[in-house]
């Protein structure tokens, strides 16, 4: 890591923040503009609308029968960081801590989900889903979601297993624990920081992930974004203030998770999936 | 995990103490007690002083010359006969030996889970796809072949997908070298973390209303007289290459920086201690070495850019010049209810992004070799 000092060099260096820069600012003028949209009565020609207003909330609010969407949000994203646990932190632990054959064909099929887009494998598995009678309801949205986040959790907790001393374990055997007693005791309290980590992720993913909801979830099981999806496709049924309203809603429940998320993880860690 | 361990703990302590000092990853558990059935003797003094600990430790310890007993002698101690226990090692030491034991076993729920709801959908997909509504084996990839609303989605979608990535790519990389410089970048990759938290669908309701004719971007133009019009940037092409920008970008970015913070700082500073400029050190040193990193980051940038979806159609033109092969596959699927035709187009988005990662990762090899000696030489 070394600095320049050299004129051509500051200017590279410059011209870099200058893009940076332009780049935040647009994204943040585009947050603000729905922001600022969902509070505006008349918005026509100005730079900031004619005057001030609550009532697109409460109009979303009724409208889009948002208590009954978040309620669903919430079950579902409840369930899936539940269940995403259950499966995925006894699965990390036996890939951290065993040799067996195979076990880079296990590693594959945990990559595979990650990397493929939910696009292209959710079409066959909404497919399915829709064959089991499952589509439609709320439990073949949450078995939707739960195929990115499960091997997403193994990935995660992998180096966090590693990093615990097997000695430690095998104290515990000494002493009597069974592997239920083990979890219980002694691996769970070691392992909350990266529970922690894998679970607020895998909430703050859940919360966002439209394809997979979209394409599984019926008229009563949609989540939230799914339902910002319909209100934006069919706009002009509604007025844009609402639906910005309601956009408000949804961005307001991503990043209070992603704040309370940042807490414990860092921010690439959102990012960097494919990364063991 | 039904036993409980505490009861069979005085007795079995001593050959438990000598298993984990022995083979620390193969301390025996209760799980591998409830795989007694496939392969334990059933002559255990009491269902749970059995269960891997007073029968396992003996096995677990295995003195070398018991370990290499030869195969023959196997059969009889999974059937049972206290005699020939004590000589040959059971299937499940055999098994432990390989890795194979209650632990391992934990991992099965997570591999039947993802067998059973990402390898079937895949597979039954696949086969679905040569079962079409009508016509031979084949007829859906006919079908999409030979009619160019169908055909020209994957041209369509790869002109979207590719500038888009190699932007996003190209910026990243500049950002990405100075960014490792900072102290607090914690700020920074925050604020470029908001999109990609938000996801596509609120990125297009956004950039709906700040692109519009009426948002602040034309608003700008007009006040500093750059356009005489509102120009029109939602409902075509520019809408959604714009989306996959702030959404693409960031991600692109992250992945590209965890790369380069990846580099050892000292193998450019040797560069610079031989007199090597900050171009050559970037293009001899850093770059080479980037290249695989670079190659995963493409991949995977491209990738997430090809099945574009909810922003073709809500910032797009998805009748026009962006119909995307990921709308063609959903009005097949939930607009037509042809799952069989549906099937055939995922397969064939697929494909497509199977090609375009293995030309990338066949690519870096091809690229990383030369370079990357002279760097390390």
């Amino acid at each position: 890591m070394r600095r320049e000092t050299t004129l051509g060099a500051r200017l590279w260096s410059t011209l870099i923040w200058v893009l940076v820069a332009f780049f935040i600012l647009n994204l943040l003028a585009m947050i603000a503009s729905v922001v600022v949209n969902s509070f505006g009565t008349r918005w026509f020609t100005t730079w900031l609308p004619a005057g001030w207003t609550t009532r697109w909330y409460t109009l979303a609010w009724d409208e889009f029968q948002l208590p009954q969407i978040l309620l669903v949000t919430l079950e579902v994203v409840g369930a899936t960081v539940i269940l995403s646990g259950l499966l995925g932190v006894p699965a990390a632990y036996a890939m951290a801590r065993r040799d067996f054959p195979g076990k880079s064909l296990v590693l594959l099929l945990f990559l595979l989900p990650l990397m493929v887009p939910p696009i292209t494998y959710g079409i066959p598995l909404a497919t399915v889903l829709y064959q089991a009678h499952l589509a439609g309801t709320i439990w073949g949205v949450i078995l939707a979601n739960l195929v990115p986040t499960v091997p997403f959790v193994v990935l995660i907790m992998i180096p966090f297993v590693e990093q615990i001393d097997p000695r430690v374990e095998a104290a515990a055997r000494v002493f009597g624990a069974g592997t239920l007693r083990l979890f219980v005791q002694v691996l769970v309290p070691l392992l909350t920081p990266g529970i922690l980590a894998a679970l607020l992720l895998v909430l703050v993913r859940t919360v966002a992930m439209f394809e997979l909801t979209f394409l599984t979830a019926g008229p009563t099981s949609q989540t939230l974004v799914v339902a910002l999806y319909y209100a934006v496709f069919a706009a002009g049924v509604r007025p844009g203030q609402s639906i910005d309203a309601m956009a408000v809603v949804y961005m307001v429940t991503t990043l209070i998770w992603l704040l309370i998320a940042l807490r414990f993880v860092n921010p690439t860690q959102i990012v960097g999936r494919a990364k063991r | 995990m039904p036993a409980d361990p505490t009861r069979e703990g005085p007795p079995t302590a001593p050959a438990g103490t000598g298993a984990p000092r022995a083979v620390p990853p193969n301390v025996p558990s209760p799980l591998a007690g409830t795989g007694a059935p496939r392969g334990t003797p059933p002559n255990a003094p009491s269902p749970l002083a059995g269960e891997g600990r007073g029968e396992g430790a003996p096995h677990a310890n295995p003195v070398p010359g018991t370990a290499r007993t030869p195969p023959a002698a196997q059969p009889p101690p999974a059937r049972g006969g206290g005699a020939s226990l004590r000589y040959a090692p059971s299937m499940r030491t055999r098994l432990r030996n390989r890795g194979l034991d209650g632990v391992t076993l934990l991992v099965i729920p997570g591999v039947l889970f993802v067998v059973a709801l990402f390898v079937y959908p895949f597979l039954y997909g696949l086969l679905l796809s040569f079962e079409p509504k009508e016509g031979g084996w084949l007829a859906n990839y006919v079908t999409f072949f030979s009619d160019p609303f169908l055909y020209d989605t994957i041209g369509k979608t790869l002109l979207i997908a590719i500038p888009a990535t190699l932007l996003n790519v190209v910026l990243s990389i500049p950002v990405a070298m100075r960014v490792r410089l900072m102290r607090h970048q914690k700020l920074l990759t925050t604020i470029l973390v908001i999109p990609i938290t938000l996801g596509t669908v609120l990125v297009a309701e956004g950039l709906l209303t700040y692109l519009g004719p009426r948002g602040w971007v034309n608003r700008v133009l007009l006040e500093f007289g750059l356009a005489e019009h509102p120009i029109r940037l939602v409902h075509n092409y520019w809408g959604v290459m714009l989306s996959l920008i702030i959404s693409g970008f960031p991600f692109t970015f992250l992945l590209t920086l965890s790369y380069v913070t990846g580099i050892d700082p000292a193998l450019e500073n040797a560069g610079a201690m031989l007199g090597a400029r900050a171009r050559e050190r970037f293009f001899r040193i850093i770059l080479p070495l980037l290249v695989p990193g670079l190659a995963i980051t493409l991949a995977l940038s491209f990738v997430q850019a090809f099945s574009v979806f909810p922003s073709a159609v809500l910032l797009g033109a998805p009748a026009g010049p962006t119909r995307v092969i990921s709308i063609a596959a959903y009005t097949a699927a939930f607009e037509q209810y042809d799952y069989s035709m549906a099937s055939a187009i995922a397969m064939i988005m697929a494909a497509v992004q199977v090609l375009i990662v293995v030309a990338l990762l066949g690519a870096r090899t091809l690229v990383f070799r030369g370079p990357a000696s002279s760097g390390k030489g």
